[in-house]
């Protein structure tokens, strides 16, 4: 490059900036992202295939994970009715206090795990009329997997309605009008105008609510209890693993819940693909 | 102006759903912290919250969580810069990868950094040999922390870069403005407002996490204990009336935390209408 070409040195600074930056950042998420995701499948297979094997179908193991699942089941279809019918309030009607139901479905995010499982435990404690009266009746909530449920509901509550609110926004209302105006009835009109606007953003918000479906650790670990093959979750097995040095077992059970947070990750990806491809073609 | 009637169906069953859903599973039950509290008494409140144990675990919390935060700040505008502004193979394996924090368990987060973190670990073995260590010391609760906030600032301050205009930049530079003079006085003063959020973001999530630092804290009294392991083990006390203490003031943080966003964000939404 010649010295007194002066746009040439401002690209070649310009590149070296580049460089530095780039170099700069890989350095940082290598550290701090791939190194970690690589050692958690390293250490996992550290003792063989067979050790392995072993951990994930260990009796205790499957329990924790045949409760996760349950949990999964229960809490995303829920919070996928009320993500939606939060959603159609807030963005296609007008009225008072909506400022202030955005800030309540977004306050799980703003409250610390432990406190939400804290919560609950006051909530439904004997103490309390509630808690007393299920006693009565020989309901137990707190350190059962009722709880679990009950505590994961409400850490996920805000992630589907918040992906929603959003895109339906944007969308507006003219669409959903001209259905109705021409007949349609109001399932119709969801199902044919509203849903497949909305269908990717849902979707996207389904699969961040059960990915912390499953990793829920915080709030799980104070209402669980613990007992092993009973309220025990995948996190909650890991937890007690590694405590006990089954490092190798610990890490099995925590690879396979890596795995899922990157078929997460990836399905992520392919819908951000997906919408940008949308809106191109419109 | 006579209003416009509205045409669409549903509001009075979308209505229902979400207040019965919100307050069944957050108004009446947050409800029961205020009223557990107020049992205490102003007294006993302030004992269990003053008490030279808690008072310590605040600090932790509050320094480490801070600390984080910072560093997402410098290094999340770092990241969300170089994945706007070039181009290079892998980008968009890296912007997904950015994520993890967030679909990763925070307990899996959690026992790996430890393990590598260790004095004996992959990494930890180089930071030992210089004599520092990491596991079990406030430097590694702040490593989590900073693994846990990391998509918050990239997420925030991403599609404010992507909406500047580079002809603003174009204009100034050829009106003789150095680099610096032009990410000094045009482009930092777009990406404050997100910056702050996101940086606020990530200092409230670093308060309350519990998942990912129980592990590499090693929970030493006094030394390595955080607020929420605090309460958890007021709760193993069956203490539930000091555990309830020690929330309501995190609970309190967390809120103005939250109001400082939404003016911020406020703020910036004005800024922008402004100059349109």
């Amino acid at each position: 490059m010649e010295k007194s070409n002066n746009s040439g040195r401002v690209k070649g600074q310009k590149s070296a900036v580049k460089g530095v930056l780039i170099s700069l950042m890989l350095l940082y998420l290598t550290l701090f992202l791939l190194v970690p995701l690589i050692f958690i499948f390293v250490k996992a297979f550290e003792q063989g295939t067979a050790v392995y094997f072993a951990a994930i179908t260990d009796s205790d193991a499957l329990s924790a994970i045949k409760l996760t699942l349950l949990v999964v089941i229960i809490t995303v279809p829920l919070n996928t009715v009320f993500g939606i019918a939060a959603a159609w309030c807030i963005t296609k009607f007008q009225f008072r206090g909506k400022q202030l139901l955005l800030s309540l479905i977004e306050l799980p995010f703003a409250i610390s795990p432990v406190i939400a499982g804290l919560i609950f435990i006051l909530f439904f404690s004997p103490r309390g009329a509630l808690g007393s009266l299920l006693m009565d009746w020989g309901i137990k909530i707190i350190f059962s997997v009722p709880g679990i449920i009950i505590v994961t509901m409400f850490v996920t509550l805000p992630f589907i309605a918040r992906e929603l609110i959003p895109i339906m926004q944007t969308q507006g209302k003219a669409e959903e009008e001209a259905a109705i105006s021409l007949g349609a009835s109001g399932w119709k009109m969801f199902m044919l105008v509203t849903l497949p606007t909305i269908k990717w953003g849902l979707l996207y918000g389904m699969i961040l609510c059960s990915a912390r479906a499953i990793g829920e650790f915080g709030a799980v670990s104070v209402v669980s209890g613990r007992i092993r093959g009973m309220t025990n979750t995948m996190p909650l097995h890991v937890e007690i693993l590694y405590n006990e040095y089954q490092f190798s077992a610990a890490f099995a059970v925590a690879s396979l819940m890596s795995l899922l947070a990157l078929v997460t990750l990836s399905i992520k990806s392919f819908i951000e693909y997906k919408t940008e491809k949308q809106q191109v073609g419109e | 102006m006579k209003k416009k009637k509205n045409v669409l169906p549903g509001f009075g069953l979308s209505m229902g759903i979400t207040t019965l859903y919100l307050s069944l599973f957050i108004l009446i039950p947050l409800s029961m912290i205020f009223i557990e509290s107020s049992k205490l008494g102003w007294v006993d409140f302030w004992k269990v919250v003053t008490s030279e144990r808690v008072v310590h675990a605040y600090k932790i919390s509050f320094i480490t969580a801070f600390a984080a935060a910072l560093f997402n700040g410098v290094f999340g505008l770092l990241i969300a810069w170089v994945l706007v502004r070039y181009s290079f193979p892998g980008k968009r394996l890296i912007d997904g990868l950015i994520d993890l924090p967030f679909a990763l368990p925070t307990a899996v987060a959690g026992i790996a950094l430890t393990t590598l973190y260790a004095k004996d670990g992959w990494i930890g073995q180089w930071f030992s040999a210089i004599g520092i260590k990491i596991s079990f010391t406030p430097i590694g609760i702040t490593l989590a922390l900073m693994f846990i906030g990391l998509p918050f600032v990239v997420r925030m301050v991403q599609p404010v870069l992507e909406g500047l205009e580079r002809e603003v930049e174009e204009a100034a530079s050829s009106l003789g403005a150095t680099k610096g003079q032009i990410f000094r006085k045009i482009i930092f003063p777009e990406v404050l407002p997100a910056l702050l959020a996101g940086f606020s973001l990530a200092f409230a999530r670093g308060l309350g996490e519990y998942g990912s630092v129980v592990f590499i804290a090693g929970n030493m009294p006094m030394k390595t204990e955080i607020a929420p392991l605090m309460i958890m083990t007021k709760l193993e006390q069956f203490d539930y009336a000091g555990a309830t203490a020690i929330a309501v003031v995190m609970l309190v943080v967390s809120f103005i935390c939250l109001i400082f966003i939404n003016f911020l964000q406020k703020w910036s939404q004005k800024h922008v209408l402004q100059e349109e």
